[in-house]
C-alpha cells in the first residue's frame, strides 16, 4: 500500500505532537526539578537531607524532616477524619438517599471540590485557627489533660488545625472518588443480599465494602496525594516552624508550605537548591501514591464490567 | 502482494481490469477474491463479483454475514477501521482503487449509512453542501446544488422553507433522505446504501426505495439489505451473503425464482436458522 | 408472658438487634451528610458574611492602595489574573485539544498508552512544584519574576485536564458521524476539525471553562513566578498581580483593612471559580441525553 505525505499526515503528526509534548512535559518538571536540587543533595547527602531535623540557611545546613514529618501528620491527620466521613456520604448519597435529594447534594460536594485552597486558608486562618484555640485546644485539654500530644500553649495555628483544614479540603475528593467506586458496582450483589433479607447495613458493610475495598483504598490513596500537595490552606494555619512538632497543637511546617514561603527569598544558589530538593521530594511521593491510587481505582472500576 | 495471492489462486487466469476484454455488459465495479478482516478475524473471503453501471445491486443475506463489510471495502471506508485489513483488488472503471487516494475514491463513491447520521452542527444547507465544504471546493451555485440535491431525494418540497434549520430537526425518513441527498449533491458514480432503510417506517422506506429507482439511471446503485421484499422491488441484481462468502449473484428475477444454490433457496425461502 | 417468651427467643432477639444495627447506621450516614456538609457551608457562608460589604464597583476597578489610604481594590488583581488565565488558556486550550483528539484517535498503542499516563500523572503534581519548573525555566533565564512564567505553570496545570477531557467527549461522538464525512471524500483533518470537533464542542467548551476556572484559583504556582504586583501591569514580562495571590498576601499581613480586603476577594474570586464551574457542568449535562 503506498503511503503518501498528504494534508492527513501533517495533521496527525500536529495531534502526536501535542501528546507526546504532554509527555515531554512531565519528564521536563522531574528533570528540571531533579537538576535544581542535585547541589542540595550533593551538599548535604541525600538521606541526611531527608532526616536531618535543622533547617538552617545562613549556616547551610539543611534537613528536610521537621517539613516531611508536618507534611506526612497533617496528611495522615487529614485522612483519618475525611476517610470515614467520606465513605459515609458516599455510601448515603448512593445506597440511602433518594435521586432526588442525592444529586444536587453530590453536586453541591463536587462544587466545594472547586472552592480555590486559598479560600480555605482564608476560611482557616481566621474562624478554625481561633476556634481551635478558644474551644477545642481547651476542651481537649481539659478531658484529657495527661496526653502528652495535647499539650502546649493555645496558639490556634498549628499541626491539628492543618490537618483539621485539610480534611475539609480532601473531603469532596473522598466522598466522589469512593460513589463513583460504589456506582461501579453491579445491582445484582445488592439484589442478592437484599433477597437473602440482609438489612442496608449488612449489605453495606458484608457485600459492598469487601467488593469496592481496593476502590475505596484508592480512594484514600488519591484524597491523601491531594493533602500531601496542597499548599496555601496548610501554609496560611501550620504555624510555619521548622520545629518537629511535639504535640497536635504544635505549630510546624510542611514541604509544601517551606517552598511557598521560601523560595522567592532564597539568597543563596545552595537555598533554592535545598528548596527544590524538598520539591523533588514532595513530587516523588505524590506520584508514586498517585499511580498507585489509580491502578486501584482502574482495578476496581474494571472487575465488575 | 494481493495480485500475487489472485494469480496463485487461479493460475493462468484470465487479465482483469485495465487490460481486459471489454465484458458485453459494462461492469463499474470488479471486486476481485477481495478478503476483508477485522484484526484476526475475517469478514469476507474471497468474494468476487461483477457490478453492472447503472443498475441497482442488491446484497442481501442474514446479519453477520459480511454485507456491510464488502459494501464499506467499496468506498475504502472499511480501512478507516481500526484493525482492519484488506487483500484482493477492487476495480472501478477497470483501475484498482488502491491505485486512487481514498479521498478520491469516496469522491466518486458515495454513501448512505443504515441510521440518519446528518451532522448535528449544520443546517439543512449546510448538511447538502457538507461534501463540497469538507474537501474544500466551493461549488459555482450553491443554491442550484442545494435544490437538485433536495429535489432528486425526493426532500426538496419538504424543506424548501427550512433549509436553514439544524438538519437533526428533521423528522427520520427526512433525515434519511437528507443524508441521500448530501451523497448526491457532490454527483457521484455509485452510491452505496448500507440498509437504508432500517431504522425508518414503511412510509418512509418506500419513498426511499422510489428514489433509488430513480436515480439509477444515472448512477450506479449498491444497496445491502436484509429486507429480501425490497431487494425483490428495487435491485436488477442480487447477490447473496452467507458467511463471508459469496454464494450466488444473478438476475433478481432469477435469483429470487430459480436460485441455483440450495442455500439461497433456503434463505429466500425463510428456511433458515 | 408472650413479651418475654419473645425476648429469650434468639431468633427474634438477633433480628432485633440487626435492626437496632440498620437504624444506628441510617442516622450515622445522615450524621455525617451533615457533619460534611457543616464546615464546607462555613466556608462559603464566611466569605459570604465577611466579604459582601467590602465589594464595590470601585473595589472592583481601583488598584491596590498603600496602608492606611482609604479605598483601593482589586482592579489590577482582576486584569492581572484575566491576563494569566487568558494567555495560559491560548496556550494550554489548542494543545490539549490537540492531545485530546490525539488520544481519542489512537486506542490501543503504547504512545498514547504513555501520553494518558502522563496527562494523568500531570494532575497529580502538586501546583507549587509546577511552579519551581516555570522559575527554573523562565523566571531564571530572564532573571526576573514575570507574567509569561505565570502563564507557563497555569499552562502547565491546564493541559492535562484539556487534554483527557477532551478524549473523553470526543470518544463520544458517534462513529457514524465521523465515517459520514470520510464517506463524503473529506480528509481526516477536515472531519476532525469540521465534524467531530463542532459535534463534541459543548463538551469541549466545557473543559475549557473548567480548566480556566481551576486555574483562576491557583495560588501557589504564582508565588515565584508572576509574583504579584500592586500596580496594575499587564506587561508580560513584568511582574503580575494575580487575585488569589491578593488574597494570600492581605490575609497574612497585620493590617486589618488589607484583611477586609482579603475577604472581599476571596468573596470574588469564589464567585468567578464557582460560576465557571456551574457554566462547564451545566454544558455537560446539556450534552448527556443525547
Amino acid at each position: 500500500m503506498t503511503r503518501r505525505v498528504t494534508s492527513d499526515t501533517a495533521f496527525q503528526g500536529v495531534l502526536v505532537f501535542a501528546g507526546v509534548g504532554g509527555l515531554a512535559l512531565l519528564g521536563g518538571i522531574a528533570w528540571v526539578v531533579g537538576t535544581m536540587s542535585e547541589d542540595a543533595f550533593r551538599h548535604v547527602g541525600f538521606w541526611r537531607f531527608l532526616v536531618g531535623t535543622t533547617w538552617d540557611p545562613v549556616a547551610g545546613e539543611f534537613g528536610a524532616w521537621p517539613a516531611l514529618l508536618g507534611t506526612l501528620l497533617t496528611s495522615a491527620l487529614a485522612l483519618v477524619l475525611a476517610l470515614p466521613l467520606g465513605f459515609a456520604v458516599a455510601v448515603f448519597l448512593n445506597e440511602v438517599a433518594p435521586a432526588r435529594l442525592a444529586s444536587p447534594l453530590s453536586a453541591l460536594v463536587d462544587l466545594l471540590a472547586a472552592v480555590p485552597s486559598v479560600i480555605y486558608g482564608l476560611w482557616g486562618l481566621f474562624v478554625l485557627a481561633p476556634a481551635v484555640r478558644d474551644h477545642v485546644q481547651p476542651a481537649l485539654q481539659a478531658v484529657l489533660p495527661d496526653l502528652p500530644f495535647f499539650r502546649g500553649p493555645p496558639l490556634g495555628v498549628g499541626v491539628l488545625c492543618a490537618g483539621v483544614l485539610l480534611a475539609v479540603m480532601v473531603l469532596p475528593v473522598v466522598t466522589s472518588v469512593a460513589r463513583e467506586v460504589l456506582r461501579a458496582l453491579p445491582d445484582s450483589f445488592r439484589e442478592a443480599a437484599l433477597a437473602l433479607g440482609a438489612t442496608r447495613f449488612e449489605v453495606v458493610r458484608r457485600v459492598l465494602f469487601p467488593a469496592a475495598r481496593s476502590g475505596l483504598l484508592g480512594a484514600g490513596v488519591l484524597g491523601l496525594g491531594r493533602a500531601l500537595g496542597e499548599t496555601m490552606a496548610v501554609t496560611m494555619v501550620i504555624g510555619n516552624r521548622h520545629d518537629v512538632p511535639d504535640s497536635l497543637f504544635a505549630p510546624g511546617y510542611t514541604l509544601a508550605a517551606v517552598i511557598a514561603n521560601e523560595f522567592s527569598e532564597a539568597f543563596s544558589p545552595l537555598y533554592l537548591s535545598a528548596l527544590a530538593g524538598l520539591a523533588a521530594v514532595l513530587m516523588g511521593t505524590t506520584l508514586i501514591l498517585n499511580a498507585g491510587a489509580r491502578l486501584l481505582v482502574l482495578h476496581a472500576r474494571g472487575r465488575w464490567s | 502482494m494481493t495480485s500475487a495471492i489472485h494469480e496463485g489462486l487461479v493460475p493462468g487466469s484470465i487479465p482483469v481490469g485495465r487490460d481486459a476484454p471489454a465484458p458485453a455488459r459494462r461492469n463499474k465495479i470488479e471486486v476481485v477474491e477481495l478478503t476483508a478482516r477485522y484484526g484476526n478475524r475475517e469478514a469476507i473471503t474471497g468474494v468476487t463479483l461483477s457490478i453492472p453501471a447503472r443498475t441497482v445491486t442488491a446484497i442481501i443475506g442474514p446479519s453477520g454475514c459480511g454485507k456491510s463489510t464488502l459494501l464499506r471495502c467499496l468506498n475504502r471506508l472499511h480501512e478507516a477501521t481500526p484493525g482492519a485489513g484488506v487483500s484482493g483488488r477492487i476495480l472501478l472503471d477497470g483501475r484498482d482503487l488502491r491505485a486512487e487516494d481514498p479521498i478520491v475514491v469516496r469522491r466518486r463513491v458515495g454513501m448512505v449509512f443504515q441510521r440518519p447520521n446528518p451532522f448535528p452542527t449544520m443546517s439543512v444547507r449546510d448538511n447538502v453542501l457538507a461534501g463540497f465544504r469538507l474537501t474544500g471546493v466551493r461549488p459555482r451555485s450553491p443554491e442550484e446544488v442545494v435544490e437538485r440535491a433536495l429535489r432528486r431525494a425526493a426532500l426538496w418540497n419538504e424543506v424548501k422553507d427550512a433549509l436553514d434549520r439544524p438538519g437533526t430537526s428533521l423528522s427520520g425518513g427526512q433525515q434519511q433522505r437528507l443524508c441521500i441527498a448530501r451523497a448526491l449533491a457532490v454527483e457521484p458514480e455509485v452510491l452505496l446504501m448500507d440498509e437504508p432503510c432500517s431504522a425508518l417506517d414503511p412510509v418512509a422506506t418506500a419513498r426511499i426505495e422510489e428514489l433509488v429507482r430513480e436515480v439509477a439511471p444515472e448512477v450506479t446503485v449498491v444497496m445491502v439489505t436484509h429486507n429480501m421484499q425490497q431487494a425483490a422491488r428495487v435491485s436488477e441484481r442480487t447477490a447473496f451473503l452467507y458467511l463471508g462468502r459469496l454464494v450466488e449473484v444473478g438476475d433478481t428475477a432469477t435469483i429470487f425464482t430459480r436460485p441455483a444454490e440450495r442455500l439461497t433457496e433456503e434463505y429466500i425461502t425463510g428456511r433458515f436458522g | 408472658m408472650n413479651g418475654r417468651a419473645e425476648e429469650r427467643d434468639p431468633a427474634i432477639r438477633r433480628f432485633r438487634r440487626r435492626r437496632l444495627a440498620d437504624r444506628v447506621f441510617l442516622v450515622l450516614t445522615v450524621a455525617s451528610v451533615g457533619v460534611v456538609l457543616a464546615p464546607l457551608v462555613a466556608v462559603v457562608g464566611s466569605v459570604v458574611a465577611r466579604g459582601a460589604a467590602a465589594v464595590t464597583p470601585e473595589f472592583l476597578v481601583s488598584v491596590s492602595r498603600p496602608v492606611g489610604e482609604p479605598g483601593g481594590g482589586i482592579g489590577h488583581a482582576l486584569a492581572g489574573s484575566a491576563l494569566l488565565v487568558g494567555s495560559a488558556l491560548a496556550v494550554a486550550g489548542p494543545f490539549g485539544i490537540a492531545a485530546g483528539l490525539f488520544l481519542a484517535g489512537t486506542r490501543r498503542n503504547r504512545i498514547a498508552w504513555a501520553v494518558r499516563a502522563s496527562a494523568d500523572v500531570l494532575t497529580g503534581v502538586p501546583s507549587i512544584v509546577v511552579g519551581v519548573f516555570a522559575y527554573a525555566v523562565l523566571v531564571v533565564p530572564l532573571r526576573h519574576f514575570s507574567g509569561l512564567a505565570g502563564t507557563l505553570a497555569l499552562a502547565v496545570l491546564m493541559w492535562p485536564l484539556i487534554a483527557r477531557a477532551t478524549e473523553e467527549v470526543v470518544r463520544m461522538v458517534p462513529r457514524e458521524l465521523s465515517e459520514a464525512g470520510l464517506a463524503l471524500g473529506a480528509r481526516n483533518w477536515r472531519v476532525a476539525l469540521r465534524v467531530v470537533v463542532p459535534a463534541a464542542f459543548p463538551g469541549i467548551g466545557a473543559a475549557l471553562i473548567g480548566a480556566a476556572s481551576r486555574a483562576a484559583g491557583e495560588t501557589a504556582p504564582l508565588m515565584f513566578t508572576a509574583f504579584g504586583s500592586p500596580f496594575l501591569a499587564l506587561d508580560p514580562t513584568e511582574p503580575v498581580a494575580a487575585v488569589p495571590l491578593v488574597i494570600f498576601n492581605y490575609a497574612v499581613s497585620p493590617y486589618d483593612d488589607w484583611r477586609r480586603q482579603a475577604w472581599a476577594a476571596a468573596l470574588v474570586l469564589c464567585v468567578l471559580v464557582l460560576a465557571g464551574n456551574l457554566v462547564s457542568r451545566s454544558l455537560i449535562a446539556r450534552r448527556a441525553p443525547r
